[in-house]
């Protein structure tokens, strides 16, 4: 051992931008190693624009108004966000069950970043799977507004951090008993997914369905990036979809660092 | 470097049950010593460890480590500290060389210096081959070389290892302790270890004292000779026809320095071992033959045994260590008092 390395003493005061720096640098590792494993994440999105979106536009084409892919594309950007983010809970519960997460608990490591680091990692596989969807679909025929698109990406890299949070306070709260994560995300997943609006519109739907989407913060980015990819940049949906965009990255990120902190016992 | 005081933690299991699983530890580590914590799963060792790392609070007691208060100042022990957990400490995605890198970053080190040190500690626990491999490629002895360089990245002067040999074939202990004493000794001044076991053998070679744990208690602590010496002692056995085994037996009784007596079973001819607890042994063995010959007896075979720590523990308890240790799992749940963990350990 060289004593040339032991320059540093152990630093009390943390600087908590750079501890997120260095969780967020460590959760991106695998991803930029292996930037094909985005890709995994596509495979749903996929199936929907090719399964569902022809049936859409046979059965619903006309009610919703022309284009039916600057309706449904967004939603299934909110889609991939939504399936993308949830499930990466279980990526902490592999390193609570491995030792690696305690090893970092027994580090200085600020707590608070440990977590605001993973969430804001989910930023770059929502924005990549986003990108390619876009691509892929531009032979089909989707024209989106190109300032509408990219700030619906922007819009959808914030819920994620929050649903992404949301997943990891899951994940530390069940963290005695594993298999709930799975019970609760896919509970809470589906009624989520159908009371935004994302595959029907929830117009033609009953009374109690559209008071319970009034609720869900998801059906406002849904709205938002369809008035976004429409060219409404300005319209009042897309200024609530950032409100709800933001209040759940807000929520999750303090429900997150709650749960982390006392993650411990 | 450690002192605990009267240190307990319970763990409320349901309303109407509550497990004791550390029942008032008070201990005093010296800077520079190699300390082996001792005991069958469910004692309390691994609970114990993760009060002294912060990982959970006492539920009563203090406890000062490096220096530190483990309530009042968890940062300052955590940043002295190293410690390698029951898991492992790589990521099985992540590159060994960048988790080491990562860890160096996490202690405050720049970018630069990280690479160094990691560079380092891979010559030294001999991973350079497999630097820029995914952790989950390696081998169950390089994983755990790996845990050990990324405990020791920030050069801490106290180390914590729980169960750091567990899982490992023969060889690959050997390997693993070779390498923690070395690291041990490389420091500037001795690193103190703290490490949890319930391999006998590897606290009766490698610790210079051994505490030993029971149902969240210290029954005993001091070095392995000693407590072999104090509490076991040595064993000689006599071999005798069956005709002599009771007069042998007293004879034994009388003999200075005898602790206890039993006679084994029968063997083949018929003959049994007069088994003799002793302080010594060896000095004993003559004293006894001569004993047996002035009184006619006959001794056809004369056996003498160092005690080990299992039989430390046997006195202590009543309790074989190595039947409890079959016990999977050092969780609170695992209560030693369970009916039902008893039940799988006697079968």
């Amino acid at each position: 051992m060289s004593a040339a390395t032991l320059t540093t003493a152990p630093r009390t005061r943390r600087n908590l931008l750079r501890d997120i720096r260095i969780v967020l640098v460590r959760e991106l590792a695998p991803v930029a190693r292996d930037p094909f494993s985005v890709l995994f994440g596509l495979v749903q999105p996929l199936v929907f624009l090719g399964l569902f979106g022809p049936l859409l536009a046979g059965s619903a084409g006309e009610a919703l108004g022309g284009d039916v892919w600057l309706w449904f594309v967004p939603a299934v950007l909110a889609m991939t966000t939504l399936f993308g983010t949830s499930v990466t809970g279980s990526n902490l519960q592999l390193d609570i069950s491995s030792g690696v997460h305690e090893r970092m608990l027994v580090t200085p490591l600020s707590r608070s970043a440990q977590l605001v680091g993973r969430a804001l990692k989910e930023m770059v596989p929502i924005v990549a799977q986003s990108v390619v969807v876009l691509l892929v679909m531009l032979p089909f025929g989707l024209r989106p507004d190109p300032l509408g698109a990219a700030l619906t990406l922007a819009q959808l890299a914030v819920l994620g951090v929050g649903v992404g949070s949301l997943s990891y306070a899951l994940a530390l709260a069940v963290r005695k008993q594993e298999w709930m994560f799975w019970m609760v995300q896919q509970t809470v997943l589906f009624p989520v997914m159908l009371l935004s609006g994302m595959l029907l519109p929830l117009e033609n739907g009953p009374a109690w369905m559209r008071a319970a989407s009034a609720v869900n913060p998801l059906r406002y980015v849904v709205d938002s990036g369809r008035a976004a990819f429409a060219g409404d940049v300005a319209s009042a949906a897309v200024g609530w979809g950032w409100l709800a965009a933001l209040a759940t990255a807000a929520v999750g990120l303090a429900v997150g660092v709650r749960s982390m902190l006392r993650s411990a016992d | 470097m450690i002192r605990t005081n009267a240190l307990t933690k319970d763990f409320v299991v349901s309303r109407t049950r509550t497990v004791h699983a550390v029942r008032g530890i008070s201990l005093d580590i010296q800077p520079g010593e190699l300390v082996a914590v001792l005991g069958p799963n469910g004692a309390g060792k691994t609970t114990t460890l993760r009060m002294l790392t912060t990982l959970v609070p006492p539920t009563s007691g203090t406890a000062t480590v490096a220096g530190y208060d483990v309530v009042a100042d968890p940062a300052r022990v955590r940043a002295a500290i190293g410690y390698v957990g029951q898991g492992g400490a790589g990521g099985a995605s992540q590159v060994v060389r960048d988790e080491l890198v990562a860890q160096g970053e996490i202690y405050g080190l720049d970018r630069r210096a990280a690479r160094t040190r990691a560079g380092e500690l891979l010559e030294a626990l001999d991973l350079t081959e497999q630097a820029d491999r995914k952790v989950d490629s390696l081998s169950g002895g390089q994983k755990r070389r790996l845990d050990v360089a990324v405990g020791l990245v920030h050069e801490p002067t106290l180390l914590f290892l729980d169960e750091p040999s567990t899982g490992l074939d023969p060889h690959n202990r050997a390997n693993l302790w070779e390498h923690v004493l070395r690291m041990r000794t490389a420091a500037a001044e001795p690193r103190t270890i703290v490490l949890t076991t319930h391999y006998l053998d590897e606290a009766d070679t490698f610790a210079e004292r051994v505490v030993v744990v029971d149902h969240g208690q210290v029954i005993a602590d001091d070095t392995a000779d000693a407590l072999k010496a104090d509490l076991a002692g040595d064993l000689v056995s006599l071999r005798t026809p069956a005709a002599d085994v009771t007069a042998l037996a007293a004879l034994a009784e009388r003999a200075p320095g005898t602790r206890a007596v039993h006679a084994g079973p029968p063997g083949p001819d018929g003959g049994r071992a007069v088994e003799v607890r002793t302080a010594d042994g060896p000095g004993a063995a003559p004293g006894l033959l001569r004993a047996a010959d002035a009184a006619g007896l006959t001794v056809t075979r004369v056996d003498v045994a160092r005690p080990t720590l299992d039989d430390v523990f046997l006195g202590l308890t009543g309790r074989s260590l190595r039947e409890t240790a079959v016990q999977d799992a050092d969780s609170p749940a695992a209560s030693p008092t369970d009916p039902t963990t008893t039940k799988e350990v006697l079968a």
